[in-house]
């Protein structure tokens, strides 16, 4: 097991190389989730808005 | 161009193929990143040469290629904008700039990491690199130019016009190993007479490059989604403002 945290002597190779792809991409997903969650909130409320004054 | 793919430039069948087809997208990218980091990184062999710091492959290889399909992808679709007017086009391309700029980085910042013990260098301003490192300016201009305008229809005429001449850089980047002299080395996956990498190394590089992909495209469509929210939303209150007075 400490020979496979080891990585032969490049742990400072191999594990911040997988440490920051993978944040990179987890950062991405969520920043564009809660984004994509609130511009279809803002849309949909518009869209009621708009929808009451053109017929109230 | 496929009448398929034809068919999606229409906003709502590009909602409904995107409902279906993110479920699918999302599990292949968990399951094809998943695995395939486990197979890299525990059970696949260590280089005879390059020892343990051979796994950084199974991240920077696939990342790298995502970075040029993506721009790829980018420069069709900003061809389209320009030369039909397809709105969605124009809009997927603005969707998928920021994600092309994460692969890139993905790929820079790795590949220093593993250039470091290998070749005893952060960094070379060596052909691979600096076109690697022009691709990632290109999608910071890209979105810079973008963002430039009030009228957000002119910016991205602008930034699709950028995309379109960039796209000189791609030859560039895949050719630079061959063309001049580079520490980076040639092609060992997409070159004549096939691959030249084992097989014990070529199955989970295949594997995650797979989870790569589903995972461009899983992100693509939540953007394209979120860019096509806030672009009718601003449609609506244009008309809004200009009916109520």
């Amino acid at each position: 097991m400490t020979a496979f945290f080891d990585m032969g002597g490049h742990a400072a190779t191999v594990w911040p190389a997988y440490g920051v792809t993978i944040a990179i991409l987890v950062v991405l997903v969520v920043v564009s989730l809660r984004s994509s969650r609130r511009r279809h909130r803002d849309l949909e409320r518009l869209e009621r808005e708009t929808q009451e004054e053109r017929s109230p | 161009m496929t009448p398929s793919f034809h068919r999606l430039a229409n906003p709502a069948r590009f909602q409904k193929f995107a409902r279906r087809a993110l479920p699918w997208s999302w599990a292949v990218a968990v399951l094809g990143l998943g695995s395939g980091f486990v197979w890299g990184l525990a059970l696949s062999p260590a280089d005879y040469q390059q020892g343990d710091t051979v796994r950084v492959m199974y991240v920077h290889v696939p990342a790298a290629w995502m970075a040029m399909a993506c721009y790829a992808l980018m420069a069709v679709l900003s061809a389209c904008f320009l030369v039909w007017k397809h709105q969605l086009a124009g809009i997927a391309a603005l969707a998928a700039a920021p994600v092309g700029a994460c692969f890139t980085a993905i790929a820079l910042i790795t590949g220093s990491l593993w250039g470091k013990p290998t070749w005893g260098t952060w960094w070379v301003w060596d052909a691979r690199l600096t076109s690697v490192l022009v691709l990632f300016f290109l999608y910071l201009g890209y979105l810079a130019l973008a963002g430039a305008f009030d009228d957000r229809s002119r910016g991205l005429r602008a930034a699709s016009l950028l995309a379109l001449v960039g796209i000189i850089n791609l030859p560039i980047i895949k050719f630079s190993v061959d063309w001049w002299n580079t520490l980076h080395q040639p092609a060992s996956i997409l070159r004549a007479g096939g691959p030249s990498i084992h097989s014990s190394m070529l199955w989970p590089l295949m594997i995650t490059t797979l989870g790569f992909a589903a995972f461009l495209v899983a992100i693509l469509l939540v953007r394209t989604r979120s860019e096509l929210a806030l672009w009718r939303a601003e449609a609506l209150m244009r008309r809004h403002t200009r009916d109520v007075p």
